[in-house]
């Protein structure tokens, strides 16, 4: 059998994309391993929140703050996941 | 008793897992590599990096169509929400007209989208249809056709008809379980019929409220089939909402890599509002 996924097509940059995003899972699951129970906490938002949730806060708002400097700043996309890693890392400490 | 953990257990969901990748996640994945390609077909792709996204974020198409959408959810909750209060308060709680007004407020629900649209498309003409015709006939020159005016309450009410419902059924389930001892309690302070509503039915209903509110919002963010079948996103775009100007972009220009971008961005503002849905949701049963 012939699978052709020609259809979907791949590029280097997008493949990255999802590898990235897929380590980042793994990443997760061996945390929760290590240290099992989500590390539940109510922080700045003032509900609770585990680790899996300060991931997702963190994904989304990135792929805010991405669309935000492409609409205002312009293409040059590297300040942006500068700017995205800050804002994760002040998820997962404050958040 | 403790339970039984078993991590082996997570194998039961690999199926599922499956399901959800060939029917969620290659789609999507497919989306994103779109989302950064131009093509003519035969999957010939040429690189466009983030042209697409630069695009729809400096369009005036896809802003109008967002506030046109923003604005529809707005008119709609106004309506739909205060009916569907005052419908549920005056349902009877006990008796025969119980399951006939029950059976009377599911009916709209049940009814399939594209029907639903049909059945407005045809009633709402001014040549066959019964509403566009008497409408007329009182003096109101009613034409969904041609009027943007016209469509906008053409479309609006028809949601009204069909999704009220949905509220008044909910604000319903919230009413009959609150104990009669809450009723008699104010009878007995003596409290008005605004008070008993206020204190009392209005706290009750808060949860199936918030439950409605938030349903509606989400599902008037992403209606297509009802404002397609009658107005077709016309007269020129006034009513064209952000699904419906995807559809024309993917499908009737079939401008994929456009298309691709325009679902990434409608895609993460919906996932936002469903985040803040369910955060809403879950932490106000936590405060409960």
């Amino acid at each position: 059998m012939n699978l052709d996924f020609s259809w979907m097509a791949w590029t280097w940059p997008t493949a990255a994309f999802f590898i990235v995003i897929a380590l980042m899972l793994c990443g997760m699951g061996v945390w929760e391993y290590v240290s099992p129970g989500g590390n539940p906490r109510i922080g700045v938002l003032r509900f609770e929140t585990t680790r899996g949730d300060r991931l997702f806060v963190s994904l989304l708002g990135s792929a805010f703050i991405h669309l935000a400097w492409l609409g205002l700043v312009g293409p040059n996309l590297w300040w942006a996941l500068a700017l995205s890693v800050v804002y994760a890392i002040g998820v997962f400490r404050y958040v | 008793m403790d339970k039984t953990w078993n991590n082996k257990a997570w194998f039961l969901v690999l199926p599922m897992l499956v399901l959800v990748a060939f029917s969620a996640v290659i789609p999507l994945m497919t989306v994103v590599n779109y989302s950064v390609q131009d093509t003519f077909g035969n999957n010939v792709f040429f690189w466009a990096s983030t042209e697409w996204f630069e695009e729809l974020l400096h369009s005036d198409r896809f802003w109008e169509a967002m506030v046109r959408n923003l604005i529809f959810s707005f008119i709609i909750l106004a309506i739909e929400v205060p009916l569907g209060i005052f419908i549920a308060l005056n349902m009877p709680k006990k008796g025969w007209g119980v399951p006939v007004c029950l059976v009377l407020m599911a009916l709209p629900l049940l009814i399939p989208w594209n029907v639903v649209g049909t059945i407005w498309q045809v009633f709402g003409r001014n040549d066959i249809g019964l509403l566009g015709y008497y409408v007329n006939a009182l003096g109101f020159n009613y034409n969904y056709v041609q009027d943007p005016f016209d469509a906008w309450v053409t479309v609006i009410v028809m949601d009204v008809w069909h999704w009220t419902s949905l509220v008044v059924l909910l604000c319903y389930a919230g009413l009959v379980s609150i104990p009669d001892a809450f009723y008699q309690a104010a009878k007995i302070d003596g409290a008005s019929r605004w008070a008993v509503f206020r204190y009392i039915q209005l706290p009750k209903m808060q949860r199936v409220l918030l439950i409605a509110v938030l349903l509606r919002f989400m599902d008037s963010f992403m209606i297509y089939t009802e404002p397609f079948v009658v107005t077709g996103g016309g007269p020129g775009n006034s009513t064209t909402f952000l699904s419906i100007d995807l559809v024309k972009t993917a499908l009737g220009q079939f401008d994929l890599g456009p298309a691709a971008a325009m679902s990434l961005v409608y895609f993460l503002i919906i996932l936002l509002l469903s985040w803040v849905f369910y955060t809403v949701m879950t932490n106000y049963d936590a405060e409960r």
